[in-house]
């Protein structure tokens, strides 16, 4: 979902004998849920899909703070200000610690961050939509990071290890996030009808891109086969968006605001809810780099990564002088 | 990439008095950038008092292929652990 579509080398997953000694071997330890970690012996593609996942996971933590950075010099409160600017920070901590989890595979993070700003790695499409007001910060909070914690918690159990400690770290943060959110909105839902007004816009808004961040359906989703099987993902971008649903319709109704899909439905049977899948088309838009804030979004990310060009060369050549001195003096 | 950061490994002693744990990595100019650095990234709720960091090239680790040389001949020693020993009840706790 972080990671919405992520390409695997081959469609189809390799039967137990078409795999060589090692593939048998590698994919024992997965399915007796024994870690794979960065030395032990990996199939290339496996390697490669990972550094891939990991990758767009670990810039849409970066870039999920745009939106966000946007509203912290104009928070209602000095208070409400100090808590957006932690959880902003939280998310480029969970940056960094994927740009790590992905170093081990063999790719740097400065590797990385190129690729993205060339526009050959994605970041989750929920990013480039606008935040146009405060109740949108609290919509987020609460809708994206909580439909963030549904897809880490899962993740948790990965098969690669420093993507599953990754996991582990970051959802221990994340429900810091989901919950200031949600007392953001809260204090919206509940105060003046103005208030409530905006509130229930930034859950219109947000709720469609909201259920796409779990990527397209089942039935769509080209690359999932070879990924369940590596468990490089645990479970199905449809099982994820129906847990989302939910866990998250009852929380509507108790803000006393109308549901954003009017055909949301308790069903019995299925003890799920039904709901409206968001239009796919509008999504691939999305994703092509055609959403309201994609250029935005990509300008400002290059533009700091420029800017600090050259503090980042300066304090490299304060500390190889440093050392250089230290040298001499010895 | 030229003008990278080198990586840094980071450990942080908590509140109870354990031994440094390792909690992660991080692109750091120099030590002392590092340890700010962590202590940003790692110690914003209170997970520690202490903070290590270590450049990554410095670290010798062993390798996967070496794990069976390494770890198999203790397998096999089982009195190493103190339940191997049956003690009589009437001793009492040992
Ligand atoms: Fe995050
Ligand atoms: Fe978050």
């Amino acid at each position: 979902m972080y990671a919405q579509m992520v390409k695997t080398a081959s469609n189809r997953v390799k039967t137990r004998e078409e795999m060589s000694p090692e593939e048998q071997h590698f994919q024992d330890k997965i399915d007796n849920d024994v870690k794979i970690e960065p030395k032990d012996w990996m199939p290339e593609d496996y390697r490669r899909t990972l550094i891939r996942q990991i990758g767009q996971h670990a810039h849409s933590e970066v870039v999920g703070q745009l939106p966000e950075g946007n509203w912290i010099t104009r928070a209602p409160t000095l208070e409400r200000k100090a808590i957006l600017l932690a959880k902003v920070q939280d998310e480029a901590g969970h940056g960094l610690y994927l740009y790590s989890a992905a170093e081990t595979l063999g790719v740097s993070r400065d590797e990385l961050i190129e690729l993205l700003h060339e526009g050959k790695m994605k970041y989750s499409s929920i990013f480039n939509y606008p935040t146009l007001n405060w109740a949108d910060i609290g919509a987020v909070g609460w809708l994206v990071d909580g439909a963030a914690i549904i897809n880490q918690v899962a993740l948790q159990r990965t098969s690669y290890g420093p993507y599953s400690r990754a996991m582990i770290r970051i959802c221990k943060e994340e429900s810091f996030h989901a919950r200031q959110g949600y007392s953001a909105i809260m204090k919206m839902a509940f105060g003046t009808p103005e208030q409530k007004k905006m509130a229930q816009d930034a859950v219109n808004r947000l709720w469609f891109p909201a259920l796409m961040m779990f990527g397209p359906s089942d039935k769509d989703s080209v690359h999932s086969e070879q990924s369940m099987a590596w468990k490089i993902k645990v479970k199905t971008n449809d099982e994820l968006r129906q847990q989302f649903v939910d866990q998250t319709v009852p929380q509507i109704d108790y803000l006393g605001l109308e549901r954003p899909d009017p055909t949301i439905k308790w069903n019995e049977e299925r003890g799920h809810y039904d709901f409206a899948m968001p239009d796919w088309d509008e999504f691939f838009n999305v994703i092509k780099g055609n959403g309201p804030c994609n250029a935005d979004r990509m300008e400002n990310r290059r533009k700091a990564w420029e800017d600090g060009a050259w503090v980042r060369e300066g304090l490299l050549e304060h500390a190889r002088k440093k050392a250089a001195r230290k040298v001499a003096a010895e | 990439m030229k003008n990278e950061w080198p990586l840094w490994e980071v450990f942080i002693r908590g509140q109870h008095g354990l031994a440094h744990r390792h909690v992660g990595s991080l692109h750091a100019p120099d030590a002392e950038t590092a340890i700010l650095n962590a202590r940003d990234v790692y110690t914003r709720r209170n997970e520690g008092v202490s903070i290590w960091v270590v450049e990554a090239k410095h670290i010798a680790a062993s390798s996967p292929s070496e794990k069976g040389p390494l770890f198999e001949p203790s397998e096999s020693k089982i009195y190493r652990h103190p339940t191997f020993f049956d003690i009589p009840e009437e001793v009492g706790h040992m």
